[in-house]
């Protein structure tokens, strides 16, 4: 099959609404096709993508300041490009478009992609790019730490701010309410009960069930995107590497694969494949926690101990071999940091043949006990729809019937070359995405002894070339929670001058909102857990 | 190698589900997940460590400052409340991982608490954003004293790839008072666990 046979049907679908897409050169965000709009086709665009069922996989906006513009336009001034990229059957294509800073409006597509809603609402905090008919005029990142007219993207806003005093709590957000009798709210967070993450959610309930949950969040915001302005390739992939630190290697992975696809540097083939093996290294690990995790959440502590003690083996792996037990900075500009020596490689051989053997047994009795099937069937069911009509990925969309994956679908080097077994389930529910953790963490381990039989020989790097001025490279990684998706630009000597990461938590926070409708409180924690939505990942 | 095969219990009666056929259909099913459990339990056996050395050259290696003497024993046992300040969620991996089998850090009296309320230490990681300083600040207020801060984390000690911007306090301590620092991106259950046993002796 021909690939992209939808682009042709868009851009006849934009024609006959009268609006008019410009193609972008190619090259410039392969492997995505670019098309360019007029700012008040940007609405429009959006509905007709959603009306043909095409994937929204985000949309940011990048304060291009006062240096010199690459197209001839008619804006005064500085101006702000805003891009989004859309998706189906694995190829992307961006829209991108320009406003100027002093008047930026542009229309919302949150209308026609609820899963967008608070990447438009970032984008507004933090570029000042108002979305009309937007359905939420909310902050979102946005608390008390800058004022509703300053944008720190730009290039006007100082790095460390305008203010150096305390920072109050955002005490006067206007949560939704729900009236009635015997309807009562619970605030949880930002502190949580657990070591985890920061955030608020309120709940709204009558007796146990929950009526609506809203999530606040924005609390771990630390500025991500303005101070990785000014760094160099190597500083970018640190920085990217603690975005959210339980995807390290797939963050830095994104982050050099945008800024090696802008200098038109291609990684040689030993690196790709060893950044595969970190991947799938660290999708393990996590998967292996979580399930363990969730299971502990129902109160089945067997599991929990005995994945927590394969992770911890795995991890003291990682940091053998690798350096470091979470596989923090092993990836650089080019290549890979560190490589497989022969001893290395077999101790791999043996890990990889002990874990298969200790989980066999373990995810037979998770898959089937009886007191785990009685907390985790049926419980936080997220339905097809709503996972398409939010864009998840991972296993949160690959649990409720959507089984896309960008390893499969849109194959980055190793992952052409090795076969990626895609789980799908279509219940949705808890159990479900366990299932298709446990399946992965079992594809992830066979992918694995594919990686080493292939390992090319050769260098793990290459020297990486300065990028020119203006140059832009996308990223597109399947990370263990999913897509990640990441934009990069470059300022002159190499520097970076916009680096946006799209964590695929920000689809799947809005779906725990969704699939918690109906269930008791009490089961809130494992229904979180099961989809275990980044916070860093999102707050940036 | 690390995946050793543990020691297993020769010839034990578990590794003979057949036995199970004889049981109640009704019960057939748990019973039967239950002699599954108890098999791969027995053939994990004790996986559980010794405790880390920890003595003050130890410490002073790993960088773990002591800033301030507390006044009052925690009595053997330390309640840590652990906040996440504005951490990549990394630290708090490395937390979790001081209670999985291999470190076990109840076995030292060593407990997490859900409530600051609860807690003799406040175990903190990241660096401090903004939108986090007020809640740290009112758990620290919230914690009863004599109570004691721990900094974990490269970003807590010394801001790390983040530091001081609009939307960062940069360390711990510029925001509450911190007494014990543990540094590393992010430090190893057992840099954490040393912290941890020092802060527990340091008024002995
Ligand atoms: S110290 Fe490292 S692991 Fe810990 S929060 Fe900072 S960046 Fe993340």
């Amino acid at each position: 099959m021909s690939r992209f046979d939808w682009l042709s049907e868009y851009l006849a679908r934009l024609e006959d609404d009268h609006l008019i897409a410009r193609h972008g050169d190619n090259r410039a965000l392969a492997p995505a096709h670019r098309l360019e709009l007029d700012a008040e086709d940007w609405g429009p665009a959006g509905r007709i993508a959603a009306a043909m069922g095409l994937r929204h996989a985000g949309v940011w906006a990048d304060p291009l300041g006062p240096g010199p513009m690459e197209s001839d336009t008619e804006i005064e001034g500085p101006a702000i490009r805003v891009q989004a990229c859309l998706e189906q059957g694995g190829d992307y294509l961006i829209l991108q478009t320009l406003v100027s800073q002093a008047r930026p409006v542009l229309g919302s597509h949150t209308p026609a992609y609820p899963g967008v809603d608070r990447l438009e609402r970032h984008a507004q905090d933090l570029t000042g790019v108002r979305f009309l008919r937007h359905p939420d005029e909310r902050r979102w990142t946005r608390h008390q730490a800058w004022s509703a007219d300053d944008y720190p993207l730009r290039a006007d806003f100082p790095i460390e701010g305008r203010s150096a005093g305390r920072t109050p709590a955002d005490v006067d957000y206007p949560f939704t309410r729900i009236q009635g009798s015997g309807v009562y709210e619970i605030p949880v967070g930002p502190v949580h009960a657990g070591i985890i993450e920061p955030g608020h959610f309120r709940f709204q309930a009558a007796g146990e069930d929950v009526l609506r949950l809203e999530e606040r969040l924005g609390y771990v915001h630390r500025g991500i995107e303005k101070i990785a302005v000014g760094r160099d390739p190597q500083g970018l992939i640190r920085l990217a590497g603690r975005v959210s630190g339980d995807s390290t290697v797939a963050y830095a992975w994104a982050a050099a694969q945008a800024m090696e696809r802008a200098a038109g540097c291609a990684p040689p083939p030993r690196a790709t494949s060893l950044r595969a093996l970190l991947a799938e290294r660290e999708r393990i690990a996590n998967h292996l926690g979580d399930i363990g995790a969730i299971c502990n959440d129902v109160g089945f502590a067997f599991a929990h101990v005995q994945c927590a003690r394969l992770r911890e083996q795995w991890q003291r792996r990682s940091a053998a071999l690798f350096g470091h037990r979470l596989m923090m900075d092993t990836l650089v500009p080019g290549g890979v940091a560190y490589g497989l020596s022969e001893t290395g490689f077999r101790e791999l051989r043996l890990d990889h043949a002990a874990l298969h053997k200790t989980i066999e047994p373990l995810f037979d009795v998770i898959d089937d006990h009886p007191s785990l099937d009685d907390r985790l069937i049926g419980t936080g069911i997220l339905a097809q729809a709503d996972a398409r009509a939010l864009g998840c990925t991972g296993y949160v969309g690959k649990a409720s019937g959507l089984d896309f994956d960008v390893r499969r679908d849109s194959p980055y080097a190793p992952y052409d070359q090795v076969r990626v077994e895609v789980p799908e389930e279509t219940a949705g529910d808890v159990a479900a995405r366990v299932r298709v953790r446990m399946k992965e963490v079992r594809a992830s381990l066979w992918m694995l002894d594919r990686l080493l039989d292939a390992l090319p020989e050769g260098e793990i790097a290459v020297p990486f070339p300065r990028p020119e001025e203006g140059a832009m490279g996308l990223g597109l990684i399947e990370g263990w929670r999913g897509e990640i998706l990441c934009f990069v630009r470059f300022a002159e000597e190499g520097r970076i001058a916009r680096y946006f990461p799209r964590d695929p938590s920000w689809f799947t926070w809005p779906a725990l909102e969704r699939l918690i409708h109906g269930n008791i409180v009490p089961d809130f924690p494992v229904c979180n857990k099961s989809v275990n939505g980044s916070y860093a990942g999102v707050d940036l | 190698m690390l995946f050793s095969e543990p020691r297993q219990a020769e010839g034990s009666w578990v590794s003979s589900p057949s036995r199970l056929a004889i049981t109640l259909p009704y019960y057939y099913e748990t019973r039967f997940s239950m002699f599954r459990i108890l098999k791969q339990s027995l053939r994990t056996g004790v996986v559980t460590e010794a405790a880390p050395s920890h003595n003050d050259a130890e410490l002073e290696r790993l960088g773990i400052e002591v800033r301030r003497h507390i006044d009052a024993r925690f009595g053997g046992s330390l309640a840590i409340r652990q906040v996440d300040a504005g951490s990549c969620n990394g630290c708090e991996l490395e937390i979790h991982a001081l209670n999985n089998p291999f470190y076990d850090v109840e076995r030292f009296g060593i407990h997490f608490v859900a409530s600051p309320r609860h807690a003799d230490v406040l175990l903190v990681t990241g660096p401090v954003s903004r939108h986090m300083e007020t809640a740290l600040r009112r758990t620290w207020r919230a914690t009863p004293s004599p109570k004691f801060v721990i900094a974990a984390g490269s970003c807590a000690c010394d801001g790390g790839e983040i530091g001081v911007s609009y939307a960062s306090c940069g360390t711990i301590e510029n925001v509450i008072p911190v007494d014990v620092k543990i540094p590393g991106c992010p430090p190893s259950p057992v840099d954490l666990l040393k912290g941890l046993l020092g802060a527990l002796e340091i008024d002995r």
